[in-house]
């Protein structure tokens, strides 16, 4: 082992402030962008089920509309909620 | 052919996605490794004492701000040549973690610099290019950022990477040019230590384990722009993570 | 026009080129702006640092230069909005002859008004700086080659972000790296002039980068626009 003590391992001769300050720095911003890309899958899957929400209403929405041109008196194969 | 099967997002996404953690894994066991090696193995320099340990972190981020950038002119030139959807992603996708390197390597020269030659700035050759790169990289992300309509945004980011990238060596070029015309007013960076063969093993470690670090991030973020591009697709709304939160939602 | 043959490309190009020039010199205000601008920063410095005259000498040429450059990006608003706008610029792109010959012929109309202003001025603002005729010369020489570099590359800029909000802030950020090196040795040739170094080598290079630049940008910008106009 080439550091005798604890304390020389954080001083590193003097230069604790400059080597500690980088290592530091840098560890905390690569942290962050794990979490940061962690927190875009969420956001991402997120984004897919608002895609989707909006997709069934389309879909919802398209259907009210077959419907009500028809008329109310005939039977439509699509009144079943087939919203999918 | 097998490579043009993993240019669909569909296949890429799920190859993506069983790559990444086994990278993560690599890139830290080498992170451990190469610290160790650099901070509990290697000796003191004899010119900047334990100073110099900061390029077991410069130099590796220093290389990958260069290297990421060279990727992202490759992925470009595909993308502008094939027209691949999944070139512009993956270029995007590898931006951030290029910008952020190329930010520590300024943050960790400026803090070798202040206690080897006095001062944290220097306008040496390598240290004014590389924020100049640091520019690049900004400028991509605001560029693909600012435009809304995504075909538009990977094409014009892909010029972008592609005219910056021929401009990278002309800019390095030219500031070293500039730099040794002043020679008299600055200090240059670009003396390192001697490097004992340890010091080299860990330096080496490190390089490799950002590499990886940033494959993994790119890869994680290739696959959350892939699920928002293709969004209304069947394949994606079909994902097994999809459909949990889905049900996660409704039950809320 | 239909009825007849295909205009040759370089008939298109003086067409283009006409037309810029005439518009140009009907709305004077606007690159006249520029102009003005130019002459305005360049007086500001020695406001700004004082009228030590070494100190000026030294300044000179790269307040000169940086000056040009901010003028050459403020001006690239005009390169294509307005066509852009107008549809003009989508008739340019339908057109038969090539979109990168015709963006050629609208740079050239463009650095003639906004470029070779700045060329013929800067002797004369350099005066302000204690710059003798040779360095005067050179500065001169420098804008000369460097100023259709600046059109060249800030047009690449100006295409990408057209249409694009925030467009003006976003080219500058986009344009800077890409201007150092044309700085950086048209300053280097006056600096190493004014030294006894003789300046050769760095007209030299600043040749190369316009010859590069000639060959790159037309073909950027071109892509560029048809991106902008889908």
């Amino acid at each position: 082992m080439i550091w005798s003590s604890a304390a020389e391992f954080w001083a590193m001769g003097g230069y604790g402030d400059y080597v500690w300050g980088s290592m530091g720095v840098s560890l905390v911003l690569l942290a962050l962008e794990v979490l940061t890309t962690h927190m875009g899958r969420r956001q991402a899957l997120d984004a897919v089920c608002e895609a989707m929400e909006a997709d069934t209403e389309e879909v919802h929405d398209e259907q009210q509309r077959v419907h009500a041109s028809l008329g109310p008196a005939r039977m439509n194969p699509l009144s079943s909620g087939a919203s999918s | 052919m097998k490579l043009f099967h993993y240019a669909a997002p569909h296949n890429f996404y799920h190859l993506a996605g069983r790559l990444w953690p086994w990278l993560a894994l690599v890139a830290s066991a080498l992170a451990v490794a190469g610290l160790w090696t650099g901070f509990m193995v290697a000796p003191s320099d004899a010119q900047q004492g334990q100073a110099y340990r900061i390029i077991y972190i410069h130099v590796p981020v220093s290389w990958m701000a260069m290297l990421i950038y060279l990727a992202m002119a490759f992925w470009s030139v595909l993308g502008l040549a094939f027209q691949t959807r999944l070139s512009g992603l993956m270029t995007r996708a590898l931006a951030p973690t290029g910008a952020l390197m190329a930010f520590l390597s300024l943050w960790t020269g400026a803090l070798w610099g202040k206690p080897m030659w006095g001062t944290y700035w220097v306008w040496d050759a390598r240290l004014t290019s590389m924020l100049i790169l640091l520019f690049l990289y900004l400028g991509y992300i605001a560029l693909t950022s600012a435009i809304e309509d995504p075909r538009r945004s990977d094409r014009a980011g892909a010029l972008l990477a592609v005219v910056g990238s021929v401009n990278v060596p002309i800019i390095y070029f030219s500031v070293q040019w500039w730099n040794t015309l002043h020679q008299g007013a600055s200090v240059s960076f670009t003396q390192s230590p001697r490097m004992a063969s340890v010091m080299l093993t860990g330096m080496l470690l490190m390089s490799l384990a950002m590499w990886l670090y940033a494959v993994a991030m790119a890869l994680r973020r290739v696959r959350s722009l892939i699920l928002v591009r293709d969004s209304h697709a069947a394949w994606v709304q079909q994902l097994p993570e999809v459909l949990a939160l889905r049900a996660l939602r409704s039950a809320a | 026009m239909s009825a007849q043959a295909l205009p040759n490309p370089w008939q298109a190009m003086a067409g283009v080129l006409q037309r810029d020039l005439r518009l140009a010199l009907r709305r004077k205000a606007e690159w006249l702006g520029a102009v003005f601008f130019f002459v305005v920063v360049v007086a500001l410095f020695p406001l700004a640092i004082g009228p030590e005259p070494d100190t000026l000498r030294l300044i000179g040429p790269g307040v000169l230069w940086v000056a040009a450059l901010l003028a050459s990006m403020l001006s690239l608003g005009r390169l294509f909005e307005a066509d852009h706008l107008d549809g003009s610029l989508e008739q340019l792109a339908l057109s038969a002859a090539p979109l990168s010959w015709l963006v050629v012929a609208k740079l050239g109309a463009h650095w003639l008004i906004s470029g070779l202003p700045l060329v013929l001025l800067s002797p004369i603002l350099g005066l302000q700086f204690g710059l003798g005729p040779e360095a005067l010369g050179l500065l001169a020489l420098t804008l000369l080659i460097g100023t259709p570099v600046l059109s060249l590359l800030g047009a690449i800029g100006a295409a990408l972000t057209l249409g694009v909000r925030g467009g003006g802030v976003l080219q500058s950020l986009l344009l800077l790296p890409l201007y150092v090196p044309v700085l950086v040795f048209g300053t280097g040739a006056v600096d190493a002039q004014m030294r006894g170094l003789g300046a050769q080598a760095h007209v030299s290079v600043l040749l190369a980068l316009l010859l590069a630049a000639a060959a790159l940008s037309p073909w950027a910008c071109a892509a560029a626009l048809r991106l902008a106009l889908e």
